[in-house]
């Protein structure tokens, strides 16, 4: 891998009613992002467990980001504010786990930001790649 | 008739979206289709504007769920001879005529079609290839059987052959077939019979049928498609060489009186913007030119469609009548000769010329509405009056789709979804129809490993042409538990519903994964195929590798196709552990709550109200009427004042209907079936469904010296000046007419659809009383769409003049010295034009209403980019929401005129009642279950609920949850801490097999 161009490998946790719909929009409006994103689908941001999260970093992801509705619209009323809570002891678990910080984003993208979504993917993949592989790859 | 029962004329997408929402509501419906399968023109369309999906994709489902409904009865090659009797009892006279293969029989495995000798022109291609004499009519058509041209078979003509019947292993060939009369007793009739493309030749000026490079828009549509003649190569047909430069010519049959058709075909603009942009996809560099008179992008979402066209695919807009077509005979380009300012005349070469052609009617349409004893209206369509969009001169008979006049897919539906909701008006004394689908019993799965099959699709062209679908499929086959892996075309067919079905039996699978598009809307289809081949519906997972890959990633091909291995790796790590789940039964409270008083909430309530259903309807201001309490005529020149004392009178005395004025929601829990509000009156309302109609706002600003300069009105100032006493209105010399205020610009971006007819209204009416006076009416595009634009040729007729201008340079508003005077640049003539007019009237949009946010919070329903509400589907699901049981109509949805608000208000009634004709709806079968093996009964799941679905027993001392209150969030899951709380269909041990293999 030195020599070419590290490839960065993305989870994507996307909830069902708003991010997965934008990921979907994205996809019909032809918006190009680079391929290195697996989205998977859940039904809200407020059910990604974190060790979901550390699971997905130790075992081979080099970022994770957990996309959901922009708040106040989470499709369960609050899930999104939970999973925005339960993001900073995702912060700490990364640190135990000798994780930079960076590798765990959480972002807000509604089912109408289909161009949204390709930035951020864009974005979480480019600076992944200037960060480097996860040391657990 | 022992119960409700309908007949729809016309398997077009109306017909289906009418016959669906029938038969969903409890009416055994027959659907009558003229040729030999459902789909009509829309199963012909490769991509669909303006969010570029796949129009198979998208309507296939529809046609299967129409296709196996056990309340639609499918009448193919069938015509409708006449109908006798009044509402609601009609016979209906039906002619079937032969297929030659008997539909009992015939299990459509094809075999007859590839043995056929006689090779005829196919009409799905529109005779741009071949096909056999007998042939299905293309891979997904409902039925799936084949047809045979009598009239081309060597058999009929020379009595002899027959192979078609030594080869079929069913038995199914019938040359002895007769046409057969039958009758059917129904109570409401649905015409939904289209419309048809002009016929090119008519303009013989434009070259088609004597140049070989010049093409009409429908046989684009078919050389762009991956099912169509050139497998979506575009070919130019002269040489079958790539075209450089394509031009699409405009207005072809519409607008042109010439050819006797004055009006606008509505969806042409829309059609030659998509087939300009799939077309740079497909062959990048190419340059594409439309020649155009006014770009009616009046839709949702339509502007930004073009502008993206402009900006980012460099398609030319150019506006301009193209004078002459001529052929270089040595190259076979074409050259179009066209004024440019005005006046000066250009020539430029092209490679392939589209001729974007109108719709219209045909005597056969005709014909058959005569036979129904209907007059044709303008132009042979039927033309319903605003306020009755939906319904026909005879009762008991409802009309939707193109029939009613040219109009694109989602009106197309609403429409439909209208027609239905009125014939279930007129069906309200009968008892529904019960049926109970039985579905095979379940295997029993629990001791054998998971057998998996993947079905790998390549969407036409949509997947294939990105993704290396054959490597996927093989991979797949190399992966554990699998043990079939195939290929579809499209895996949505019913054709590969039932090879589907199928590989379930033959190979024992007790997994489904499906590798395709989106589960938002495909994944409903393939799990009923699951139970209809008794596996449990919730042993099927999808792999995403068309909106998330081949779509996302097109100039990745390689990349592409390692992510949709490694997509479909991890789903079958996932199906490998799903588990059946049931689902639970929860009665439906059969009432509705309508929020908004205004023409369209007013026309959902009485709609509910008279199919039996108790509805609550909350109006924020003291009265009922809304937006048209200012409005005197319609967009037509009807009476708005009459109709709407008329509805609310109909409002106030009708038992059914509680009305709160000047009330406003406060809040609503529940869910599909069981919604409770608390209104700011204080009551409480249980109800089943939810229809939103809120309307718009009107544009306010200060643009023009409007507030400042009290000559300076809007439209509904000078309509409501107009329909009083017109005091202020004596001895007007001249008036201009500011379009797009508050519309199409940074702030807006979209067009508000309503002002150009509003000013053409408005402009009639002023000249009605004083046929003297100037009025100039300053544009950037007319956009009299559809029926609406003979009035924009009477309107020029009598003298009105039309300035165009650019966005960039707007008109000036200024008082000079006490008189308002108007300045602005002649976009066309390039000259400064000054006018000093007594009365600027600016044609303001309609913007979303603030309170859109808050409601849509708690309805959980989202909002799009400009504040209106955002559908489920903007083709298909127009009035529905992807929450179950809110709907939305009106001006809520986007700006539309009254006719429009209806008919769509109607539409919502109508998809209201296929939930409130329900005795029982099932609850999500995908909700959390605790281990209690695990539970600590510390209580952190019980704290995060959100609907205090989960609880601590109080015997056991364990968190157990509440089946009908869980709405299968996964926050508990994610908040246990020993790993107890699990949703199914997401559990910790599902992911974390996905996150083992990614
Ligand atoms: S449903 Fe989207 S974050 Fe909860």
């Amino acid at each position: 891998m030195s020599e070419e161009e590290f490839e960065p490998t993305i989870i994507a946790f996307c909830c069902n009613w708003c991010s997965y719909a934008g990921a979907d929009l994205a996809g019909t409006s032809r918006i190009q992002y680079p391929p290195n994103v697996r989205n998977i689908r859940v039904m809200c941001s407020g059910m990604v467990h974190p060790n979901m999260v550390i699971e997905a970093l130790t075992k081979g992801a080099d970022g994770v980001i957990i996309c959901g509705c922009h708040p106040g619209d989470c499709h369960y009323i609050e899930g999104n504010l939970r999973a925005e809570k339960r993001a900073e002891a995702i912060d700490l678990m990364l640190e135990d786990f000798g994780l930079e910080p960076e590798r765990f984003r959480l972002e807000w993208v509604s089912a109408s930001e289909g161009p949204r979504f390709a930035e951020v993917m864009k974005d979480v993949v480019e600076s992944i790649r200037e960060l480097g592989p996860s040391p657990y790859r | 008739m022992e119960h409700k029962r309908a007949l729809v004329v016309g398997g077009g997408i109306a017909g289906i979206q009418a016959s669906l929402d029938l038969a969903d509501a409890g009416v055994e419906v027959f659907l009558l289709e003229r040729g030999p399968s459902i789909g009509g023109r829309m199963a012909q369309l490769d991509k669909t504007f303006p969010t570029n999906d796949c129009s198979m994709c998208i309507l296939s489902p529809k046609l299967v769920e129409a296709g196996s409904h056990p309340n639609i009865k499918l009448l193919t090659k069938s015509e409708l001879l006449g109908l006798e009797g009044e509402a609601p009892r009609f016979v209906a006279h039906v002619r079937k005529h032969p297929r030659y293969v008997d539909e009992d029989k015939c299990t459509g495995c094809g075999i007859c079609t590839t043995k056929c000798p006689v090779k005829i022109p196919d009409p799905y291609n529109v005779n741009l290839d071949k096909t056999r004499c007998l042939h299905i009519p293309f891979p997904q058509a409902v039925p799936g059987i084949p047809v045979m041209d009598a009239s081309q078979c060597i058999y009929f003509k020379r009595g002899k052959c027959r192979v078609c019947e030594k080869v079929c292993p069913a038995d199914a060939i019938d040359f002895t077939q007769q046409p057969k009369d039958i009758d059917l007793e129904v109570g409401a009739v649905v015409l939904a019979i289209g419309s048809q493309e002009f016929e090119a030749r008519l303009k013989d000026e434009y070259g088609y049928g004597t140049f070989d490079n010049v093409v009409t828009s429908i046989e684009f549509e078919r050389m762009l498609s991956a099912s169509g003649p050139t497998s979506g190569h575009i070919k130019r047909p002269s040489d079958g060489e790539e075209p450089a430069r394509v031009a699409f010519l405009q207005c072809v049959g519409s607008r042109d009186l010439q050819v006797e058709r004055a009006y606008c075909s509505a969806v042409c603009c829309m059609q030659a913007t998509k087939h300009a942009v799939i077309l740079t996809e497909h062959l990048s560099g190419v340059e594409s030119c439309i020649f155009y008179m006014d770009i009616r992008s009046y839709g949702k979402g339509f502007d930004r469609f073009v502008d993206r066209a402009r900006d980012e695919y460099g398609v030319r807009f150019i506006r301009s009548r193209v004078s002459s077509v001529e052929v270089d005979p040595e190259t076979d380009d074409l050259v179009l000769q066209y004024a440019v300012d005005g006046c000066k005349l250009r020539k430029e070469k092209f490679n392939l010329l589209v001729l974007s052609v109108g719709l219209c009617s045909n005597p056969g349409i005709e014909a058959l509405v005569r036979r129904l004893d209907l007059e044709p209206g303008n132009h042979g369509f039927l033309v319903p009056s605003s306020f009755r969009p939906v319904d026909t001169e005879r009762v008991g008979v409802y009309a939707c789709g193109t029939i009613n006049g040219p109009k694109d897919i989602p009106e197309s539906v609403m429409e439909a979804s209208g027609a239905s909701s009125a014939a279930l008006c007129s069906l309200a004394g009968f008892p529904a129809r019960e049926v109970s689908q039985r579905l095979p019993p379940e295997k029993d799965l629990r001791a054998a490993p998971p057998r998996v099959g993947v079905f790998v699709c390549r969407c036409g062209i949509n997947i294939g042409s990105v993704v290396d679908v054959p490597s996927v499929v093989e991979y797949a086959a190399s992966l554990p538990r699998v043990v079939l892996a195939e290929e579809r075309l499209f895996a949505c067919s019913s054709d590969s519903q039932k090879t589907i079905a199928e590989a379930i039996q033959e190979h024992d699978l007790t997994r489904v994964v499906v590798a395709a598009c989106t589960p938002r809307t495909h994944e409903p289809l393939f799990q009923k195929t699951m139970a209809e081949s008794g596996l449990n519906p919730y042993l099927f997972e999808f792999a995403n590798i068309r909106e998330h890959n081949s779509w996302v990633h097109q100039k990745e091909p390689a990349r592409a196709t390692e992510k949709a291995k490694d997509l479909v790796r991890m789903a079958v790590a996932k199906a490998v552990r799903l588990k059946p789940l049931t689902k639970s039964r929860l009665p439906v409270t059969k009432s509705a709550l309508v929020i908004g008083g205004g023409v369209a909430g007013m026309a959902a309530a009485l709609d509910l109200s008279t199919q039996r259903y108790p509805v609550t309807l909350v109006e924020k201001d003291e009265q009922l009427g809304g937006h048209a309490r200012r409005l005197f005529r319609s967009l037509q020149g009807e009476d708005v004042k009459a109709f709407l004392a008329q509805t609310i009178r109909k409002i106030e005395s009708d038992e059914r209907i509680s009305v709160h004025l000047g009330t406003e929601v406060e809040r609503i829990d529940g869910y599909v079936g069981n919604f409770h509000t608390r209104l700011s009156d204080g009551s409480d309302v249980d109800h089943g469904v939810v229809v939103v109609a809120t309307g718009g706002e009107e544009y306010r600003g200060k643009d023009y010296l409007y507030g400042q300069d009290a000559r300076v009105l809007t439209q509904t100032e000078l309509e409501e000046r107009l329909g009083g006493d017109g005091e202020a209105l004596q001895g007007l010399e001249s008036v201009v007419m500011i379009q797009c205020v508050g519309s199409r610009d940074e702030q807006n971006p979209y067009c508000s659809r309503i002002c150009c007819g509003t000013a053409l209204k408005n402009a009639l009416w002023l000249l009605d009383r004083d046929p003297d006076t100037r009025i100039f009416v300053l544009c950037r595009d007319v956009r009299a769409y559809g029926l609406m634009e003979p009035r924009y040729q009477e309107a020029r007729e009598r003298g009105v003049v039309f300035v165009r201008y650019e966005p960039d340079a707007r008109p000036q508003v200024s008082n000079a010295g006490g008189s308002l005077q108007v300045r602005l640049k002649d976009e066309i003539l390039g000259e400064k034009i000054l006018l000093r007019p007594d009365l600027v009237v600016l044609s303001t949009g309609i913007t979303a209403r603030p309170g859109n946010k808050p409601l849509s919070q708690s309805l959980k329903v989202p909002l799009d980019a400009d504040g209106f509400f955002l559908e489920a589907h903007v083709k298909l699901r127009p009035v529905d929401f992807a929450t179950d049981g809110v709907f939305v109509c009106g001006l809520a949805h986007y700006p539309k005129d009254i006719g429009e608000s209806i008919s769509q208000a109607r539409a919502a009634a109508s998809r209201a009642a296929t939930v409130l004709a329900r005795d029982e709806i099932e609850s999500e079968g995908k909700i959390a279950r605790v281990d209690e093996a695990l539970c600590s009964g510390c209580g952190a799941c019980t704290e995060v609920c959100a609907y205090g679905a989960v609880k601590i027993d109080a015997d056991s001392g364990l968190a157990t949850v509440n089946a009908a209150l869980c709405k299968g969030c996964g926050t508990c899951a994610a908040t246990c801490r020993v790993g107890a709380v699990d949703l199914s269909g997401f559990s910790d041990a599902q992911l974390a097999a996905v996150l083992e293999c990614f």
